[in-house]
């Protein structure tokens, strides 16, 4: 594992911004020969999109041929409403560049058959041929995607009850009710995270910096 | 790339590289449009895995939501008020001529008149959908005749009338038919007018308070009973005093029903209203600010002598008075010089200005569900502006009616 430490915020996010560009680049998708790569949310990987955007909008990188695979959804949650993933992978990167809808895949929060819809997610990053890269971060606690620390290192995509500190940190998105605040979320486990060809994962958070 | 709509079949628009009016705010946003209404890209991109089919460079100008007039009394030489036998190709002219000034919708004015005109005229205004031929009639503004003789303004006395025993029955048999009015305009101290405002408000439509001597308690009563506009605030009213503020008084009334806002009309042409008065009540009631044209049909013309109806009025400039006379008579301003001069006198944002001519009029006549807005859903009735609110370009269902040239006509 390597441990690679950034002064700032924008440093950080620039930096993995720059190695996903430089791995699809290098990768060379084209038609039938499609880059899959594993997406996160929340606020650490925003810096991140806004320099993918970027790169995007400068030319240097095209998502024509990338096929992505986001983390998580809450479940419950109507898909247009502003808290849910859809909408963040909407609103901060997939309106701003050139990626197809139908190789955008994330999970249906509202789906019939929660288990059935994540046993078809798995199905669909095998019939992508497996992830490229999962870019992702951690929690305060150590968590990826909703996996807590204690998940089984081969579990896969299933769905999963938030934490209490999961929930109370996101009530502030909810106008701070917590009765607003989703209980479940549908992730990919850890299994299908470490199943990727290369992980990268990012974290802010100082004290994470001085443990790892 | 091609496109795999489930929904519809019909070409995506995406104007890219702008900065567009939505909630109250200027966004930078792109602007998408299916089969003439403002569509959800992230919809579209979720649900249907679509995209766009083709995508326009606003060069990074403004789009705003078309402009509504609701006072116009004709222009480029047409008079809605003049029973002709080619009225509707009036209408037409000057539905094609306001879409250089951003409006994208219209109330035609009617001014006070005999019977014999209303029967003749309110048949032949049909209520449509605007498009390249011209800009959408919501419906007739028939403005008098039931007004005060004291504030007749630019109205031909001798066809002001009060109501008869059964008021409503009396508007009625005076204006023929109800079918195409969407606002009436009378004055409320006229014995039997509450009756009317009920009846009126009942219908959907819209009742204004002008022309009129009304005090503050008697406007009041009459938004009790239903009206919710002011025709041209200040104008042809008493003025504001203050121990009776008359129907200027309604900005900051609170005998207002709750739930309801009463909106304003202003001619801010910067000769009707002194740009001081148009701050004050700008400043007391913001929301209820409706920016109208009031233009007659000396409009686009040059100056000289034109009809307003039954009477005739003289062009100089900017002003237009009864001939021979100082007393006003409509303006010949242009709804995008509205906004520009209602922008500059009272110093407020460029959404504030844009929403007092699209969103304002929109919810005074109940339609701000698909005008008025460029929220999802609503019909593409939009502008592309300057940042110094010159209309560079408009749209009407998606399409573009009308482009400034090169040239800048």
């Amino acid at each position: 594992m390597k441990l690679i430490i950034q002064e700032t915020y924008a440093e950080a996010s620039e930096w993995a911004a720059k190695y996903i560009r430089n791995r699809i680049v290098h990768f060379a998708p084209g038609p039938g020969r499609f880059f899959t790569l594993g997406l996160p949310t929340g606020s650490t990987p925003l810096g991140c999109y806004r320099k993918l955007v970027e790169y995007y909008k400068n030319g240097d990188l095209s998502f024509k041929y990338v096929k992505t695979f986001n983390m998580d959804e809450y479940v419950g949650l109507p898909r247009d409403h502003p808290e849910s993933y859809h909408s963040f992978m909407w609103n901060n990167f997939f309106k701003h560049v050139d990626i197809s809808a139908e190789n955008v895949h994330i999970l249906d929060g509202n789906a019939a058959d929660l288990q059935a819809e994540c046993d078809a997610f798995e199905d669909k990053i095998k019939a992508a041929g497996g992830i490229e890269l999962f870019v992702g971060g951690i929690g305060p606690d150590g968590h990826i995607a909703f996996n807590e620390p204690g998940s089984s290192l081969v579990s896969r995509t299933r769905v999963k009850t938030l934490a209490m500190d999961t929930i109370l940190a996101n009530a502030r998105f909810f106008d701070g009710d917590l009765s607003k605040v989703p209980t479940m979320a549908l992730t990919v486990g850890v299994g299908t995270v470490m199943d990727a060809r290369e992980v990268r994962k990012t974290t802010d958070y100082i004290f994470q910096k001085a443990l790892l | 790339m091609p496109s795999n709509k489930s929904v519809s079949d019909a070409p995506i628009a995406q104007f890219t590289n702008c900065r567009l009016l939505r909630g109250h705010r200027l966004q930078r946003e792109d602007l998408w449009v299916r089969e003439g209404k403002i569509l959800n890209p992230e919809k579209l991109f979720f649900d249907e895995k679509g995209s766009a089919d083709v995508q326009l460079d606003c060069k990074g100008r403004i789009l705003a939501p078309g402009f509504i007039d609701v006072q116009i009394n004709g222009g480029f030489g047409v008079d809605f008020s003049l029973a002709t036998d080619d009225f509707r190709s009036g209408i037409d002219l000057v539905g094609q001529k306001i879409l250089s000034h951003g409006v994208t919708s219209f109330c035609p004015t009617l001014v006070t008149s005999p019977p014999s005109v209303y029967h003749q005229i309110l048949p032949q205004i049909d209520v449509r959908n605007g498009g390249a031929h011209g800009a959408g009639v919501l419906g007739a503004h028939v403005e008098g005749p039931f007004i005060s003789k004291e504030k007749k303004g630019a109205h031909p006395e001798h066809c002001i009338r009060t109501f008869e025993e059964n008021a409503f029955q009396d508007l009625l048999a005076t204006y023929g038919s109800l079918d195409c009015v969407r606002i009436v305009t009378l004055a409320p101290e006229i014995k039997g007018s509450s009756e009317v405002i009920r009846e009126l408000t009942k219908r959907g439509i819209c009742v204004s308070l002008g022309h009129s001597v009304a005090n503050l308690s008697q406007a009041e009563e009459a938004v009790q009973h239903g009206a919710t506009f002011i025709t041209h605030l200040f104008n042809a009213m008493l003025p504001f005093h203050h121990r009776d503020p008359g129907i200027v008084g309604l900005l900051t009334s609170d005998k207002i029903p709750a739930g309801r806002r009463v909106f304003y009309g202003m001619i801010s042409d910067g000769i009707h209203t002194n740009p001081a008065a148009l701050r004050i009540a700008h400043r007391a009631h913001p929301k209820g600010m409706v920016l109208v044209t009031d233009a007659i049909a000396g409009m686009g013309l040059a100056p000289g002598r034109h009809t307003l109806g039954q009477q005739v009025v003289e062009i100089d400039g900017l002003n237009t008075y009864i001939a021979g006379t100082k007393t006003l008579s409509g303006s010949v301003a242009t709804m995008d010089t509205c906004v520009r001069h209602f922008l500059e006198a009272t110093g407020c944002s460029v959404e504030t200005a844009l929403e007092a001519a699209s969103l304002h009029p929109a919810q005074l006549l109940g339609i701000e569900d698909r005008k008025g807005t460029l929220n999802y859903g609503s019909d593409a009735d939009f502008l592309m502006l300057d940042d110094s609110l010159h209309v560079q370009a408009t749209y009407i269902a998606g399409e573009e009616v009308w482009r400034r040239d090169a040239l800048g006509m």
